[in-house]
């Protein structure tokens, strides 16, 4: 794949791709996000006026993947199409220059949109030893990015790194990796999660804040309800299978190769909240974990990502109905057999007694053998 | 001749006893479980099921077996036939004891009891619909009534000597027996509603309640077996008492009870197949069901003094025999008609829990383990019967007691 | 005969006489429902067995997952109504029968718990729906004896346990919205609204659809009326509802003790001849030197 540079885009939007297409690729943006056709074309239009909002984006402890998800997208080429619907000022991996060269570049946008630039993190930021397990330019990541925070409109951390700190975070997190909420404690800083974060939502949210000036109703961990409102088993193609008690319990066993659950090879499933289940990864039908036949692995959760071993069970939150019914007169909790016999015995005790006392009063004959009160 | 009631001393601690103290002891360990753990982890109770063997048999067949104070209450002090006032005290005390254990099952056996105290409390709440609400007034009661109607036989042991409990003793003493009759009338009163009542109170199970037993004359054939059971009762517990601790039998006086007793099961037998034929369900009776077969075992047995009591002489086995049969036969009626009567629905089924049984009989032990040491320090046995009518006896107890 | 049980056999004949009463006692009125009264709709003909009704109660009552039994953890699967469960869906299946059924409490007209609760803690309260309260309950579970659908259910395991059932969400009623099972429906197979309209509803359906229905709504008589209304394709015994009286539950008996109490005429009356006997028996044998002897 090529890399494009800032200045010379060779499509543009007015150039190489219909309009037609871009303003599909708008819509796909907005229906991805939840927001109304009208979006799509607020987007439109603001982009063709020019009005394409600066975005930094910064690289720490990260792997690139967020980045790469957001270029494997084909159907359209919205590698590009990003570029003409946001002005990327600042990315590492993107730009052509480097070095003094690109510093002078970032800091001139940050400069020239002060207040209102989309700061994106990509990856973790240590914080051992003042940061130093990170640097760039000779500066800490932990610098930099607060620098960069300062004067940003909207923050956005991308991907399990950015959001918690990911895998750089896993025990024993030698670096002290935190992730951008925890870092710049106490600004508002929209999460992404994800292994890698699903890219629709990034460019939701990024539009979203771009046409309309407000980011995405945001739940108490920074995430988009509209992406992670729900978790992986309440939207899952495969649930009809877990109701059902259908399971696959070995990779290759007949369970599997149907297509059933996985829970119990570890899906984690039920307490990740992630959209993956509704978009897939890659433009690709079917391109993620479960829809290639292994168990989710929680990747956009904290207590589970690269924390929770892959294959083991996790425990269902809210349980709902499975997909069996209760008879009209079920059988309820039977009897004890012991109770039985120890009812029986101590009856029989009884009325034994009784029996015996009754023939020590009397004799076969009628006659008593006390003396009785004289009256 | 005869002679007033006596405590009849002797040794409290001996084997038999520590056996039933030893059963007592472990009914209670069980009831602190019970409240530790709740009702479900020691009871076989469930939705379908909430009432069981503590209801059935501590409550409905345990107070009829306490019912002898009621019974003879009937006979002394209404039907003025004093010679058989040496058999009140004794009945009287297991009747006190009988409804204070019944008490104490049901504060087991409800799920709030902290609560409890609201039901005689809270009068602006009562539904006066509700039959348990007057079951549960009722032997609240009563069971403060049986005390007072006891309390003499502990006046008169406690107002002997000097000493304030003595001067208090004996000053309540002619207080107590003025206002008595109006306690005493009291304690034939309230067993008349309560007993009653407890046949209403499954009458409202309606459609649950298997035909053979539901009939809008429970509360008649409650009250009929409660008195039936009551007298049977005396005469048990006054042949043990008398054979166990080595007094003089009254079998002549007993055997009139027992008639009584059996004479009111006929009573019973008859107007319950009456009604059974007449609300058109005899057919019921004669299935091959086990519903059929306890229907008719109930009959049987309430009638087995006919066939395994009477004789030509007087002889205490067979009356003992014959009383026993007959409270079984009362005890299995009313426990059928709680437990096996009343039919939730298919899929629900009922046993006691070993618990459950053992905190019963716990209870029971408990229940003779203080009788036991009560006679043996107060003086509730040891009169003999008299020729004489009650208030003759009374006097003649008042006189000895000024005396000492 | 003895005059000992010559007496008693009279004493017994007396109190017979009293208690026969009950069978010539005035039946108690028939209640009907109240003016407000609201109630649900179940048209088992529609409803499709999704148990979003179930979830939706759970959710809205607070009510925990039922995970014993069935799946081991896995799901919410109650087995009937109990303690963490108000509502339930079963399903009846015989050969190519088949129907659902949605299983809560009836919200009776004349309840059988509600005449059993001694200090009233179950009553009907705003607009006819049965509801518990906690600080008059000594958790007796008489409710539980008498209701002909075994409805109120009891928290066995619990040390402060309390009787659960529906209360036609009537937290929710007081902010305006309907109860949670009927407002998530996704086919309107039950339906909340006022009591009388859902009855001319259900009458409607049956005019419209006979061949659909058996030509009965469930609750409209039985056992008195409820206000919880059933339509169905198939005979509702097979759905469970075993009683089709249209006696209420606390009519005999009531019936039967008020006739023999009268208010508390009969007992104090009782009481009085009770006492003046004992008191004339008394200063009878008082008076007298040797009394008379009786014949035995």
């Amino acid at each position: 794949m090529q890399l494009t540079t800032l200045q010379s885009s060779p499509r543009s939007h007015s150039g190489g791709m219909s309009r037609r297409d871009f303003v599909r690729v708008c819509t796909l943006a907005a229906a991805a996000v939840g927001l109304p056709g009208t979006a799509a074309k607020a987007f439109a239009e603001a982009a063709a006026k020019g009005k394409r909002p600066s975005v930094i984006w910064l690289s720490f402890q990260e792997c690139t993947g967020c980045t790469e998800s957001l270029l494997r997208t084909s159907h359209p080429a919205l590698d590009e199409l990003i570029v003409d619907l946001i002005s990327l000022d600042y990315h590492e991996a993107l730009l052509a220059p480097s070095g003094h060269l690109a510093e002078e570049a970032r800091k001139k946008a940050m400069r020239e949109n002060d207040g209102k630039y989309i700061l994106v993190c990509e990856g973790a930021i240590p914080t051992k030893d003042n940061g130093i397990y990170c640097k760039i330019g000779g500066r800490t990541a932990l610098d930099l990015v607060k620098e960069a925070a300062d004067h940003a409109g909207a923050i956005i951390a991308i991907g399990s790194c950015a959001s918690f700190g990911g895998i750089a975070a896993a025990d024993p997190n030698p670096t002290g990796a935190q992730g951008i909420p925890q870092v710049l404690a106490g600004k508002t800083v929209v999460t992404l999660p994800g292994c890698p974060a699903n890219p629709y939502i990034f460019l939701g949210t990024a539009l979203q804040f771009a046409t309309y000036g407000k980011l995405p109703a945001l739940d108490e961990l920074g995430r988009p309800k509209f992406a992670y409102g729900r978790t992986v088993h309440e939207h899952c193609p495969r649930r009809a299978h877990f109701d059902a008690g259908r399971f696959a319990v070995q990779f290759g066993d007949e369970g599997h190769r149907q297509g059933w659950c996985l829970y119990k090879l570890g899906c984690k499933g039920p307490q990740t909240h992630a959209s993956c289940s509704v978009l897939h990864f890659c433009d690709v039908v079917n391109a993620w974990p479960i829809g290639i036949g292994h168990p989710c692995v929680g990747c956009t959760e904290q207590k589970l990502a690269f924390r929770v071993p892959i294959h083991d069970t996790v425990e269902i939150d809210r349980p709902v109905p499975p997909d069996t019914y209760p008879a009209i007169n079920p059988e309820h909790a039977g009897i004890s057999p012991t109770a039985t016999g120890v009812a029986g015995l101590v009856g029989g005790a009884l009325i034994g007694a009784g029996l015996v006392a009754s023939r020590k009063l009397g004799t076969p004959n009628g006659s008593p053998t006390h003396t009785e009160s004289k009256e | 001749m005869h002679a007033h009631a006596q405590p009849i001393g002797g040794t409290l601690l001996n084997r038999p006893y520590k056996v039933i103290l030893a059963l007592a002891t472990l009914g209670i360990a069980l009831i602190v479980w019970r409240f530790a753990a709740g009702l479900g982890a020691t009871t076989a109770l469930s939705d379908g099921y909430p009432w069981g063997l503590w209801i059935a048999f501590d409550v409905v067949t345990g107070t009829a077996l306490a019912c002898g104070g009621y019974a003879m209450a009937l006979l002394v002090y209404v039907f003025n036939k004093g010679r058989y006032h040496p058999l009140v005290r004794p009945a009287v005390l297991t009747s006190a004891l009988g409804y204070s254990i019944a008490g104490l099952s049901v504060v087991i056996d409800v799920g709030r009891p902290w609560y409890i105290w609201r039901v005689p409390l809270y009068f602006w709440h009562w539904n006066l619909n509700s039959a348990l609400l007057e079951v549960a007034l009722c032997i609240m009661s009563y069971v403060f009534v049986l005390w007072i109607e006891l309390s003499p036989a502990f006046l008169e042991r406690w107002g002997t000597g000097e000493g304030k409990v003595a001067r208090v003793s004996r000053a309540i003493s002619p207080w107590l027996d003025k206002v008595l009759v109006w306690i005493l009338a009291l304690g034939v009163l309230l067993p008349t509603m309560h007993q009653s009542s407890l046949g209403s109170l499954i009458v409202l199970t309606g459609p649950k309640l298997n035909l053979l037993w539901n009939t809008a004359f429970l509360p008649l054939l409650f009250l009929i077996s409660c008195l039936a059971m009551g007298y049977a009762a005396v005469v048990l517990e006054s042949t043990l008492a008398n054979w166990l601790f080595g007094r003089p039998m009254e079998t002549k006086l007993l055997a009139k009870l027992e008639r009584v007793a059996a004479w009111g099961m006929l009573g019973f037998v008859v107007l319950r197949l009456a009604d059974l034929a007449w609300r058109g369900h005899f057919a019921l009776a004669l299935r091959a069901d086990h519903y059929a077969v306890l229907f008719w075992l109930e009959n049987l047995l309430m009638l087995s003094p006919f066939w395994a009591a009477f004789g030509p002489r007087g002889n205490p086995g067979r009356l003992f025999r014959g009383a026993m049969f007959l409270v079984l036969g009362g005890a299995l009626f009313r426990f059928d008609t709680y437990l096996v009567a009343f039919n939730p629905g298919p899929g629900w089924h009922y046993f006691p829990s070993v618990q459950e049984i053992f905190v019963t009989l716990g209870l029971v032990a408990l229940e003779i383990a203080i009788y036991i040491a009560l006679v043996r320090q107060f003086p509730i046995l040891g009169a003999l019967p008299s020729r004489r009518p009650a208030e003759a006896v009374h006097q003649e107890e008042r006189k000895w007691l000024n005396a000492s | 005969m003895d005059t000992d049980r010559r007496s008693l056999l009279k004493g017994f004949a007396a109190s017979a006489a009293l208690t026969v009463i009950p069978a010539e006692a005035e039946a108690r009125e028939r209640k009907t429902a109240p003016k407000n009264a609201v109630g649900l709709l179940y048209d088992a003909t529609k409803c499709i067995g999704c148990k979003a009704c179930v979830v939706a109660c759970k959710e809205a009552n607070g009510l925990p997952p039922d995970t014993t039994g069935y799946g081991g953890g896995l799901y919410d699967a109650p087995q009937s109504l109990n303690a963490s469960t108000k509502n339930i869906i079963q399903l009846y299946e015989e050969g190519n029968e088949h129907s659902f059924v949605k299983k809560q409490c009836m919200h009776c007209i004349d309840p059988g718990c509600v005449g059993a609760c001694m200090l009233g803690a179950l009553q009907k309260r705003e607009y006819g729906i049965v509801t518990w309260d906690p600080d008059l309950c000594i958790g007796c579970r008489y409710c539980q004896m008498a209701c002909p659908f075994n409805v109120p259910k009891f928290e066995w395991s619990k040390l402060n346990p309390k009787i659960v059932k529906c209360e036609l969400c009537n937290h929710r009623l007081a902010e305006g919205k309907e109860p949670a099972c009927s407002e998530v429906c996704p086919r309107k197979a039950v339906i909340f609204g006022e009591y009388h309209e859902l009855l001319t509803e259900a009458h409607r359906r049956l005019a419209e659809h006979p061949d659909l229905y058996v030509p009965k709504v469930y609750g409209e008589h039985d056992l008195g009326g409820t206000q919880v209304l059933y339509l169905s394709h198939v005979p509702f015994e097979k759905l469970g509802f075993r009683f089709g009286t249209d006696q209420p539950v606390p009519e005999t008996q009531q019936t039967v003790t008020h006739a023999v109490y009268k208010g508390f005429a009969a007992p104090l009356a009782l009481y009085a001849v009770l006492g003046a006997v004992m008191f004339r028996n008394r200063k009878r044998e008082g008076s007298e030197e040797e009394p008379p002897e009786d014949s035995n």
